[in-house]
């Protein structure tokens, strides 16, 4: 074992015999009585024990890849129409549905994206489980019950046997990943296709998870076909790397080769769109003048809470301590960042100041306190404040025509004839880059980029003081991404708009933010200019977010981290009582870090 | 759950309070006069009132719906004005048969609408999906009465495999509980059909064929149970809609249920047994829809009722 550490996982046993090779595959799509091909003569081989990397962004095909060879491809529409996939003696193409169940879970495993979805809602853990070593081998349900036990045990799940009997709902997204792999490296089969196996993923939950499956893979032999858009993760995982774009292969090479010295235009875009940590710190933040402009928006000691009910007469029993004493200002022309993982309650404070849901506390938007704001107050508020959100297409009406999408803010505002409008609607277009004349089509006739400049364009169609950012590039491909933050820059620049930008990834914070707070269950633990907290992070929670993001570079070092399969306490309390609130001690030039002990350190 | 179920108790209660007040007074507006129908039409005036009187229908409505009210918290619905009995006893020697004939409706627009709606979603766009589709419409735009008499000719003059009508055997159950079933069964199968496709698309359907297990395992045993979750909240409701197909398919096949009761009171104004029939529908109603909203979290684990 000892001397297997050195070299890569797989080299140790025969080290070039394939044990899955695609030859020449075509997967097309029947459309319109006409077929398209989705992926294209796509030849690869998949050594003994080697992690290789599918990368590719949005409709590259490697999905679809990932499911023809498991014979999972949606019917009828969707077929393998040329190519082999050749896994021991057969072809998997040949197979037909009968040989190929017995290859499925049992020899070629697959663990998917959507760890809420992926596990059936109405069975135990332990049943899921169960029936899938009972398909493959003849033992009695005792049997098969203490292989899932210890299939779960291999996954470093917390109580495991307690698991067997849990529902999927009642685990965290993490915890049900890490019954996926269970599932699927139970039978120990010689290929694992893992679809973006942590896409879905919080940040610390994505790096337990990744270190689980390379362990795994050593201790196994099973060889894993990693499918992602995530060159971090590529760069971390795999030895050799395949790109591909618009269902060919653009390139492939060894991990090494293909970041230090990728041959296509194609790849050396990519790797250049991936945002990096490490380039902000050092970056001139903001000029910090003496003058601190006015803020736009202002939280003192904001709460927010969520009532749960119970009892007979539906009284308040517990609270959902969602926001609890967050102050922070947002200056005007600044990007101010919220980070923290799901649940952190970063969302919920953009809400509260869009005045979306209810809070204690101080919270003035724009020289307004928010609180006690009749309608039309409210309503005043909004002209100042908008949003953008995720996901583009979900935000934008389906039935509507992207320019009166556009309008529409300033029709409830009553702003304008409808030609001023019109003209408005045709300027904002040109203001993020999309052509004027692209006012008259409809949503599903864009690309998510492009719906997101719509959305964005929606934002500033009121000239607001501040707009919020919840997680709007999170969904975009990462060259589309790079663009879209380039707009917002260019944006803020052109009107001084302030951004709330809230989002999970600490290397896109690094790029865009001027200030950031650091969030954990409803509570701010760090808080600083970009430089403060990623040239000097000193809250444990913040250094644990920073150095759990993957780093696309194939030769980083990454230093051990410890073993936490913890899961984050809850934020629900009874009423009455409530969390444990932290204390923020300044440790020099507005750097704010929660903990007393940590303000003693730096002051000593 | 004890809680859960004492303040849907409390809930029930308050809308048979509120059911009871509207039909009471629509009773009392109609312009139909029961005392009429009692005294029959060569009663002089003075019986007429007499009648009234003796009957309390000269009272305000306050006092009168107050002493209906009065009954009912000691069991009492009233007396029939026609029939000289206890409506209570009326309704309880006819209950049964009703409950037997809508368990049997209910069974039968389950058997045939979920089977026919898994196979419709398991060959989506074939020539048999169309075929039920269009069946299912036909059974749910189709008349009860004119299903009843259709089954009828066929099945009891014709084939005779089953008795015309009468009450006793399980061969005098089949054809009232597929005339009564056969709508709900339209509904039920287009419901479970694209229930059964949305199911059918999940991530979850996908892991369990990545499982390696067989087709028939994962339609039973992981789409089942998932789709079928819609549809039971929809047999509570269902229960109202049976009310209405009890007293069409109780008249044609001869059933002596509470249907028939209903109907015949109808006819003669005779209040008490409308009020009756009315309140204890509607208690069904309630308990039904109760049922199924507990029935449904040993389903679905997600669902907590509090």
């Amino acid at each position: 074992m000892s001397a297997a550490e050195d070299i890569p996982p797989g080299a140790a046993t025969a080290p070039d015999t394939p044990v899955l090779s695609v030859e020449g595959l075509t997967v097309s799509v029947r459309a319109n009585g006409a077929e398209r091909p989705l992926v294209e003569d796509l030849s690869f081989t998949l050594r003994r024990g080697e992690t290789l990397a599918i990368a590719g962004e949005s409709g590259s095909g490697k999905s679809i890849t990932s499911l023809a060879i498991m014979g999972l491809l949606p019917p009828p529409a969707v077929r393998a129409s040329a190519g082999r996939v050749i896994f021991g003696s057969s072809d998997l193409l040949a197979l037909g549905e009968a040989g190929m169940r017995r290859i499925r879970g049992d020899r070629i495993a697959m663990i998917f994206q959507e760890p809420m979805t992926s596990l059936n809602p109405v069975m135990t853990i332990g049943a899921q489980l169960v029936e899938a070593l009972r398909e493959h081998e003849a033992i009695s349900r005792a049997e098969a019950r203490a292989q899932a036990l210890a299939a779960l045990k291999s996954v470093r799940i917390a109580q495991p046997e307690r698991r067997l009997d849990q529902y999927p709902h009642e685990l965290s997204g993490g915890m049900r990943q890490r019954v996926m792999i269970a599932m699927a490296l139970a039978l120990k089969p010689d290929v694992l296709i893992a679809d973006e196996p942590t896409t879905a993923l919080d940040v610390t939950v994505q790096r337990e998870v990744l270190d689980l499956l390379r362990d795994l893979q050593r201790d196994m032999g099973t060889a894993i076909i990693l499918i992602t858009h995530d060159m971090g993760v590529v760069a971390e995982m795999a030895e050799r790397v395949i790109v591909m774009r618009n269902g060919r292969m653009v390139e492939q090479g060894a991990v090494s080769q293909i970041f230090g010295t990728p041959q296509e235009a194609y790849t050396q875009e990519l790797l250049a769109a991936v945002p990096r940590m490490g380039d902000g710190a050092t970056r001139p933040g903001q000029p910090a003048s003496d003058t601190t402009p006015p803020p736009v928006a202002r939280l003192d000691r904001v709460d927010v809470r969520f009532d749960i009910r119970g009892g007979l007469l539906g009284r308040v029993t517990h609270r959902v301590h969602a926001v609890e004493h967050v102050s922070f200002d947002i200056r005007a022309g600044e990007t101010f960042a919220l980070v923290g993982e799901s649940g952190c309650g970063k969302s919920t404070i953009a809400r509260a100041i869009a005045g979306l849901v209810p809070h204690e506390g101080h919270l003035e938007v724009a020289g307004r306190v928010l609180k006690g704001l009749d309608a039309a107050g409210r309503k005043a508020i909004r002209r100042d404040v908008q949003m953008v959100f995720q996901d583009p297409m979900a935000a934008l009406d389906p039935r509507m025509r992207v320019g009166a999408a556009v309008a529409e803010p300033l029709v409830i505002h009553g702003i304008g004839t409808e030609d001023e409008r019109r003209a408005r609607a045709a300027d904002l277009f040109a203001r993020v880059g999309l052509p004027p004349e692209a006012v008259e089509r409809y949503p599903h006739e864009f690309s998510g980029g492009q719906r997101q400049r719509i959305c964005i364009a929606r934002a500033l169609a009121l000239n607001p003081k501040l707009i919020i950012c919840d997680e709007s590039t999170s969904a975009l491909d990462v060259s589309v991404q790079a663009r879209v933050l380039d707009l917002l820059e260019a944006l803020k620049r052109e009107f001084g708009i302030a951004y709330l930008f809230i989002s999970h990834d600490m290397a896109v914070v690094e790029n865009i933010a001027d200030r950031l707070a650091v969030m954990y269950l409803g509570q701010i633990v760090e808080m600083g200019s970009r430089a403060q907290i990623f040239g000097n992070p000193q809250h444990p929670y913040t250094r644990r977010l920073i150095e759990a993001v993957p780093v696309p570079d194939p030769g980083h070092v990454r230093a051990p981290a410890p073993r936490l399969s913890g899961e984050v306490p809850s934020p629900i309390h009874p009423v009455g009582s409530g969390p444990r609130r932290l204390d923020l001690c300044d440790i020099g030039g507005g750097h704010l870090v929660a903990g007393d002990r940590a303000a003693k350190e730096a002051a000593a | 759950m004890v809680a859960y179920l004492i303040r849907r108790l409390v809930a029930a209660f308050l809308i048979l309070l509120g059911v009871a007040a509207i039909t009471f007074f629509l009773l009392y507006v109609l312009p139909a006069d029961p005392v009429r129908q009692i005294a029959g039409r060569s009663a002089t005036a003075q019986t007429v009132e007499n009648i009234r009187h003796q009957l309390g229908l000269d009272q305000p409505f306050l006092v009168q719906f107050g002493r209906y009210l009065a009954g009912l918290t000691q069991g009492d619905l009233g007396h029939s004005y026609l029939q000289k009995t206890d409506v209570g006893t009326l309704i309880g020697a006819r209950l049964p048969a009703s409950l037997l004939l809508m368990a049997g409706g209910i069974f039968c627009e389950l058997v045939i609408g979920l089977t026919l709606g898994v196979i419709a979603a398991l060959r989506r766009g074939s020539a048999l999906d169309q075929g039920l589709m269009v069946g299912s419409f036909v059974a749910v735009s189709a008349p009860q009465f004119v299903v009843g008499l259709l089954l009828l000719y066929i099945f009891a003059v014709k084939l005779d495999w089953f008795p015309i009508s009468g009450y006793g055997s399980f061969s005098n159950l089949v054809l009232p509980s597929v005339t009564l079933g056969i709508l709900g069964s339209g509904w039920y199968s287009r419901m479970m059909r694209s229930s059964m496709i949305d199911v059918l698309r999940a991530d979850y359907i996908r892991t369990a064929r990545a499982k390696g297990l067989g087709r028939a395992r994962v339609v039973l045993r992981h789409a089942l149970p998932n789709a079928i979750l819609p549809i039971i909240a929809m047999i509570g409701i269902d229960i109202g809609i049976f009310m209405g197909g009890i007293v069409v398919v109780e008249s044609v096949f001869g059933w002596p249920g509470i249907g028939q009761l209903a109907w015949q009171a109808i006819q003669r104004v005779d209040i008490p047994i409308i009020m009756g029939v009315t309140l204890v529908s509607a208690t069904a109603i309630v308990l039904g829809n109760l049922l199924a909203d507990l029935i449904t979290p040993f389903i679905d684990p997600r669902i907590r009722l509090r």
